[in-house]
């Protein structure tokens, strides 16, 4: 059986819909900029990937606003245009409700949401939380409210592998897929920006304290001093091919050819990570050489140490600037769990249209013995893709999307 | 303390689950009951507490999953507004 992609919903910083954020990602349009959110003067990090502009009334039933965090919202919203995508309209009747599934990637969960709660709970007291807090909250949300919304109640699940997750979710819908589930929605939302949200992932240690939009999130730079943390995400339809043309679907974007995860060892035991590993496993199980491939969409951490680990895993698997590299999540920032699905819709779309998107704001590569990255957008068929990623913790998870002839 | 009304209640409503485009709070919704308005049992539990919050009384679950329609929301909440008064 072949796990298809039949749809793509994309809310990004840098776009709103497929169309808008593809346009902006080949202008090279750099969507970082300083937390608006919120007053982040007092914060060391003061800048993010954020989206501007979307009301989820105009998108979203009243009903559901009171009880959804932003991530959610976002869920929703992109979950409904990729499944009109996919051609497979909004009504939830006239399918089998048990052949659909959501597996969704989670790793803030709705952390705007709950501060507000918890804000509630210690200014005014215990009364005053909402009910809503029990499960808007919660990291299982997005898979559970696409389920409702959808009349969706085959497999479900969420991963939480943090940026990994993003590939996991893939390479979990299509064993769905495999095992006779018709269609999975799939994908990852985050929206990590409230002031606790944005606390939160500072201790990491691996965030950019620069102030300057251009400089302050470049992988593979001599000068990288970290990432930028954004929200949004994509929702991607995995489909049985076959059950996909029976439907009539609207188009295939390609194909889950191949998935590998792996997991780092402890540092003490000095054994290294295991990203080659996942990379080479993923193109293992699509049954393709290294040569075959004919993009690479990187994690790109942007933290030095990080940057060179993937840049030598890469450079062992395909060779020395064997293959075009790319990090268009250089102008989002990374997204957490978000991130990888909409770097796979990025590879779906250079598939589409023959073109492989920039990577911005590196100006002194560090690694170019190694890479070969792509810093304007390079025309040229594509046909196979590689996208890469990472999880805080030691997540290691590669995917390759292949076209359909 | 005064008289909870209808328009107490979708208000409360409104605020504790929002108002879908299918089910409207416009008309008369005394006897219909709050699963055909579209609020289920959360929903109900958030519009409670809103309500305790703003009237001061306590509902107790027990005496509030009795309670199926917004007529008897009303009557209930209003017997417990008098004789706290």
């Amino acid at each position: 059986m072949t796990a298809v992609i039949t749809g793509i919903g994309v809310c990004a910083p840098n776009g709103l819909g497929t169309e808008e954020f593809w346009k902006r990602t080949l202008d090279g349009t750099n969507a970082i900029g300083p937390i608006a959110r919120f007053d982040a003067s007092s914060y060391p990090v003061r800048l993010a990937g954020e989206i501007s502009g979307f009301d989820p009334a105009a998108h979203l039933p009243g009903r559901l606003l009171p009880q959804t965090d932003r991530m959610t919202q976002f869920a929703l919203t992109a979950t409904d245009w990729a499944m009109e995508d996919a051609g497979a309209g909004a009504g939830t009747e006239g399918f089998d409700p048990f052949d659909r599934g959501v597996v969704t990637a989670s790793s803030a969960g709705g952390f705007e949401f709950g501060q507000r709660e918890l804000e509630a709970l210690w200014s005014r007291g215990p009364e005053h939380v909402s009910v809503y807090q029990s499960f808007a909250w919660f990291y299982a949300v997005n898979t559970g409210q696409i389920s409702i919304r959808r009349n969706m109640r085959g497999p479900t699940g969420v991963i939480v592998t943090e940026q990994a997750g993003g590939l996991d979710v893939l390479g979990q819908a299509r064993r769905h897929v495999r095992r006779g589930t018709g269609m999975v929605v799939s994908g990852g939302m985050e929206s990590p920006l409230s002031p606790w949200a944005v606390a939160a992932q500072i201790p990491s240690g691996r965030l950019s304290r620069r102030t300057d939009p251009d400089r302050a999130y470049q992988p593979f730079d001599e000068r990288a001093s970290g990432h930028v943390i954004g929200e949004g995400g994509a929702i991607l339809i995995v489909e049985d091919a076959d059950k996909a043309r029976e439907r009539g679907a609207a188009q295939v974007y390609g194909e889950i050819a191949g998935y590998c995860a792996t997991f780092d060892p402890p540092q003490a035991t000095g054994r290294g990570p295991r990203l080659e590993a996942a990379v080479s496993g993923a193109l293992a199980d699509a049954g393709i050489r290294a040569d075959e491939v004919d993009v690479v969409f990187a994690d790109a951490a942007g933290v030095p140490d990080l940057d060179r680990a993937e840049a030598t895993a890469l450079a062992a698997v395909f060779g020395p600037r064997g293959v075009p590299v790319t990090a268009p999540k250089t102008m989002t920032g990374r997204l957490s769990s978000g991130g990888a699905p909409l770097d796979v819709a990025a590879a779906l779309l250079s598939i589409r249209d023959g073109i492989i998107p920039p990577t911005v704001n590196v100006t002194r590569e560090a690694f170019r013995h190694e890479l070969d990255l792509v810093r304007e957008p390079r025309q040229g068929a594509v046909s196979t893709a590689l996208i890469v990623a990472r999880g805080y913790g030691g997540f290691n998870a590669a995917l390759v999307v292949r076209s359909v002839a | 303390m005064s008289e909870f009304s209808i328009d107490d209640l979708k208000r409360i409503l409104r605020k504790a689950a929002g108002e879908d485009e299918t089910t409207s709070l416009d008309g008369d919704i005394l006897d219909l009951s709050f699963q055909d308005l579209g609020y289920d049992s959360l929903a109900r539990m958030e519009a409670v507490s809103l309500t305790e919050r703003e009237y001061g009384i306590s509902l107790s679950e027990e005496e509030m999953d009795a309670i199926t329609t917004p007529g008897e929301f009303m009557a209930f909440v209003n017997g417990r507004i008098s004789a706290a008064a």
